[in-house]
Parts: C-alpha cells; structure tokens; sequence
C-alpha cells in the first residue's frame, strides 16, 4: 500500500498501473465485492457499473485530497462519506438521465456505490495523504482495474449465460444456454474461476521463478 | 502525515462539517433541478412506448383516472403520474383502440408489474407489456419472450355476462399445449410459476376493472374529439 | 401504500430474497467474518440490531424528506444516519453492558460499511412499507444474512480438518461454497403463489 509522506512526491506512472494490476481492487484485495457479484450478469451492465464507481472514485478522490489538509481528524471519516454520497447521487440522477434502462438493470446499485469499501478505502488510505495529481492518477488505476474486473466476470457470465457478448449472439440456435451463470451462483461461480486462474498463474510464476534460482 | 489539524477546536470541527455539509446539498440540489425534466420526460416515454404496444395500430393516447366507486370517468394530462391511470389509445384517425391497464403481482422471485391492453369491439385482451420484474433470468423471463406464451395475449376473451356484471368466463391457466377455450392461457415449460402469476394478476384486475370500464366505451371514442 | 402481508415481507426478505445469497448484499462482512461460527454468530446478532434501528430512523427520516419535498437527499441523509446510528449504538452498549462491547467490539465500526445495512433502507422506502412492514422487513433481512453467516462458518469449520487442494485455499473455496448455498437458497424462491 502506497502511504504517503511529508513531501509531495512526484507523479509516477506506477501510481496508475498499480491500480489496474498489481493491486486490482476485485482479484487482488477483494473490495467491493457486492456490485461486483450483482450487476454482473451480462457485459453492458459490468461496464456501466464500472464506469459509475470509477467516475465516483476519481470524484472523491480529488475532492477529498484537496481538502485534506482542512478537515479535522475526528470528522474525516463523515466529510468523506457526504462528498461521496454526493457524487453518487449526481451519478444516480445522470443514468436516470440518459437511460432508464440501463437504471432498471442495475437498480439500487448505484446507490449501493456509497458503502462500496473500495471508495471509501482509496479516499482514507491514499487521496487524504497524498497531492492531488497522485490522487487522480490512484483513482483512475483503481476504477480502470475495477471496471476491468467487471468485465471480466460480466463476459463470462453473458457468454455462457445468454450465449452472447453485448447482447450481439455469438453461437447459433443450437446453444444451450447455462441459465446458472446469470442467476445468483453464477456470480460466485465465476469470480471463484477467475481468483483460481490468478492463483495458479501466481503459484506457477513463483515454482519458475525458484527452479530459475535453484539451477543458479 | 500531512494532516496537522488533531487538536481543532469544536469550532472548527463544526465549521467544516457543517459547510461541506452545504456544499454537497447545494451540488445535488443543481443536479437534481438540471435533471428532473429530462428524467420525467424519460419515464412518460417509456410509459406511452408500453401502451402503444399493448395496444397494437394506436398512435396516441390519453389519461383517465377512474373512480372505483361512482365509476365516474376524469380525464388526466397525458403526462400525468397520478397513480391508477387507465390510458385510452387511439390510431391515426382518433378512432378508439382499446384501453391500457396497469396492474401487478407477486411472481416467482418478487412482484411483477405488467401492462395490458383491453379492446371494446373485440371484448378481449389484446397486448401485454412487463413493466417491472425480477423473474430468473433464462426461466422465468420467458414471459417476456416466450413467443407462444406471447400469444395467448394477441385475442384472450373477456367478454362480459349477459348483465354485464363480470366477466363471463375468468382468464384461466392451463398446462402448456392444453388450450382450448380463448379465455385460456398457456402455460411456459420451465416458467410454470411466473406464468401462472401473470395468469392471476390479468385474472383478477380483468375481473375488478372490465365491468367498471366497459360501460364507458362511449366516453372514452368521444372525449378524444372534444378535447383535441 | 404497500399491503403485503407481514409473513410474506418476513419470508421474503430472510429466505427467497437473502440479502447475502440472492441480493449479493453484505458480501464483505460474510467473507471476511464467516471463518469461525461463534463470532459469526455475534456478528449476525449486531448486524440485524443496527439494521432495525437503523430502518426504524430511515423510515423516519423518509417521511420527513417526503413531507418537506427533498427526496433528492435521500440517499445522503440514510447515510449519516446509519453512521451515526452505530456510533449511538456503540456508545449505549458500552455504558450499558460492557461484557457484550467487549464481544461486539470490533464488530461495530465495520457495520457501517455493510451495504446490507444502506440496502435495507433503501429498499423499504422504494416498496413503500409502512412502519411495522419495514422493521419486519429489516428484521427478516439481518435473519437471512445471519442464517447465510452461521450456514458458511458452519461449512468452514468442517473444512479446517479436510485436505483442500492449496490452489483453491483462501477466498476461492468460500466463494464456491457460497455459489453452492446460494444454489439452495434458490430453492425457496417460488415459496408464494
């Protein structure tokens, strides 16, 4: 975890990338797992709830860390939760705007953003320590990753769900489809895959990486 | 740390919160006025694109608001939101189509919110449209999609008794494939309790609402032209 | 507005519609909090506490909001108020039963970011509940996720003594068992009608 120190520190691109990989907010320190199960049935929704949190986090994230040298320590905790239940309900009002559609599907979800851990974590943990710039850089990271993740899950649900991806069928007729990867399990089902693929992946990279020390 | 303010005074503390408090209020309050208008206009849309499916060759329709026990008829703003709104369309011509009704019920995961169309000249449902529903995806949704199931809706018979008083012969669910009579709707394979939930929610508001409707056939072709 | 019957809003939102298993709501607190049955248990027990109270106060808070034309602010006053609900909370158990703080204790701060908590609130005004339907409703709501708890710890417990593969050791067997519960709770949907 980046924490920050006195001096501002300068911009790295590092602040960024983390976000998308090293730290993935959903495969790798498992936040916000509730939107991440829900509204993940099918790629559009992953995306625009992606988009919302990411949009949410950058918001917070800035607000927060410009004002972090002028809130007391007792109150942080509430500051922040009102700026980001702010940006939440600007966001709430923005979809309802453009599609209620797209609100219907994801329903009191977007509401939900507010008690997402991954927000209120990045807003403690980095933008209330570190300049603003950094902040951004932070949160743009996270919500990429996040929206990434959503995605992750969100295809795989609809491909083997509905048999299609952005609701543009992929097989023919024949297909039988896997209703169980867009009820409720699915969403277990398929995070579970996903955390079991980085597993492996991890576990494989480290059994090389000793083989390579030990031939050494 | 960069935050050097753990001793602020009560003051302080106060101050802060009470303005970000503000702050935040003011934000949503701009949104919430830039928004509503569009948002609104986005639900009467919606709206006014279910009951013209419902009710298949109308092009325009009207509210009413029907009093349950004068069954006093009164017209509504079209883009009105009161609640219990029945919605008179009309095609091209501002010849009387049929009647959209709202009405809703507990199905297999939560409650369903369906729309219905109700035609004079054919005594008879013409249309459904699913406003609201958490069914399983894949089983139970069938009701939206299930094409055979869908067409049950295209003429399903509620003619009125010879009084008038009810509906002759209630909307009734059979096994998928067992249809015999118009009244009759099929069952889903796989989506038997959704189904069947549709069933009674047409079932009932067809029986409270087409006797206390029907009389008014005349208002509603007439009211149109009076008041363009 | 809404004449559910109390059994149904009970049945419905502890069992058919399980906050943690069909709603994916409190998913945090159950994977985090579900490894051993007795603190699980104690954590259901604080968790539906502080949603009763919190739903009594949001439905409140709601028909003020309605009564003076500012539903906008919704979302950011339950917030505050289940914040500052547990803060409440916290202080009375502490000054009242310092055994039981002693057993919460840690529990309570993470409350707040339970959005089961939020949830509850949110979605008895959305039906429109009356009071007594709403602390029904929140009641039912803190059984299930209780239910959902106990039901994992319980599952886990057993799984401590058993030969896990390492690769699916951690948050990836809980997630698969908790697909197969959630399966079952499947099961209960379709309970009316």
């Amino acid at each position: 975890m980046a924490v920050g120190f006195e001096q501002e520190q300068s911009v790295t691109p590092d602040d960024f990338i983390k976000g998308v990989w090293k730290q993935n907010p959903v495969f790798v320190q498992v936040l916000g797992m509730c939107p991440v199960l829900a509204v993940t049935n099918t790629a559009i929704n992953a995306l625009a709830m992606g988009l919302a949190t990411a949009f949410v986090l950058l918001m917070s994230n800035i607000v927060v860390s410009t004002i972090r040298n002028v809130v007391p320590k007792q109150v942080r905790i509430v500051t922040f939760i009102l700026v980001i239940a702010t940006f939440v309900t600007i966001v709430d009002y923005a979809i309802q705007a453009v599609s209620l559609d797209l609100h219907k599907a994801l329903g009191a979800f977007i509401s939900l953003i507010v008690v997402n851990c991954l927000i209120l974590g990045r807003a403690e943990a980095f933008a209330s320590q570190n300049s603003v710039a950094r902040s951004a850089l932070d949160a743009l990271g996270m919500g990429v990753g996040f929206t990434l993740a959503l995605l992750c899950l969100g295809g795989v649900r609809e491909i083997l769900g509905a048999g299609s991806l952005f609701n543009v069928r992929l097989f023919g007729e024949s297909y039988q489809e896997w209703v169980v990867m867009m009820l409720p399990p699915g969403g277990f089902f398929t995070l579970a895959g996903w955390l079991l693929l980085i597993n492996w992946y991890q576990q494989r990279k480290s059994r090389l990486q000793e083989a390579k020390e030990s031939t050494l | 740390m960069t935050n050097d303010s753990t001793d602020a005074g009560p003051a302080k503390i106060y101050g802060v919160v009470l303005s970000v408090g503000l702050v935040c209020a003011l934000a949503i309050v701009t949104v919430d006025e830039i928004t509503k208008p569009i948002i609104r206009n986005n639900r009467i849309a919606m709206r006014q694109r279910a009951i013209l499916e419902v009710l298949p060759g109308a092009s325009t329709s009207k509210a009413f608001q029907i009093d349950e026990t004068t069954g006093e008829l009164k017209p509504e703003p079209t883009d009105s939101e009161a609640a219990g709104l029945v919605f008179a369309g009309y095609d091209d011509n501002d010849e009387l189509i049929g009647l959209a009704i709202e009405t809703q019920g507990m199905g297999y995961a939560d409650i369903i919110r369906i729309l219905y169309g109700y035609s004079f000249d054919k005594q008879a449902v013409i249309g459904t449209s699913v406003l609201e529903s958490r069914e399983t995806p894949g089983l139970g949704d069938q009701i939206e999609k299930n094409a055979n199931f869908l067409a049950n809706f295209e003429s399903l018979d509620v003619s009125l008794n010879a009084e008038k008083s009810e509906v002759a012969n209630p909307i009734e669910f059979v096994k998928p494939g067992e249809k015999t009579e118009a009244w009759q709707i099929d069952g889903i394979t796989g989506a038997t309790i959704s189904s069947r939930a549709i069933t009674k929610m047409l079932s009932e508001s067809t029986g409270r609402w087409i006797p206390k409707l029907h009389p008014h056939q005349a208002d509603f072709a007439t009211r149109e032209k009076e008041a363009p | 507005m809404n004449d559910e019957p109390l059994w149904s809003i009970f049945i419905g939102s502890c069992l058919i519609n399980n906050f943690v298993l069909a709603y994916f709501l409190g998913i945090c607190p159950f994977l985090g909090v579900s490894g051993k049955l007795d603190t699980a248990v104690r954590m259901g027990g604080a968790v539906t506490f502080v949603m009763m109270v919190s739903s009594m106060a949001a439905f409140g808070i709601n028909s003020l909001l309605m009564m003076i034309g500012l539903p906008f602010l919704k979302l950011i006053s339950f917030i505050a108020v289940i914040a500052s609900t547990v803060q409440l909370v916290e202080m009375f158990i502490k000054k009242t039963s310092p055994t039981l703080f002693r057993a919460l204790g840690i529990f309570l701060p993470l409350i707040t970011t339970n959005c089961a908590i939020l949830a509850v609130a949110l979605f008895q005004t959305n039906k429109g509940y009356g009071f007594l339907q709403s602390i029904v409703y929140a009641a039912g709501a803190g059984i299930g996720f209780t239910l959902a708890l106990v039901l994992m710890a319980g599952l886990r417990e057993k799984m401590e003594l058993g030969n896990t593969p390492e690769l699916v050791k951690g948050t990836a067997i809980t997630l698969i068992i908790a697909g197969f519960l959630s399966v079952c709770f499947m099961g209960f949907a379709g309970l009316f009608s």
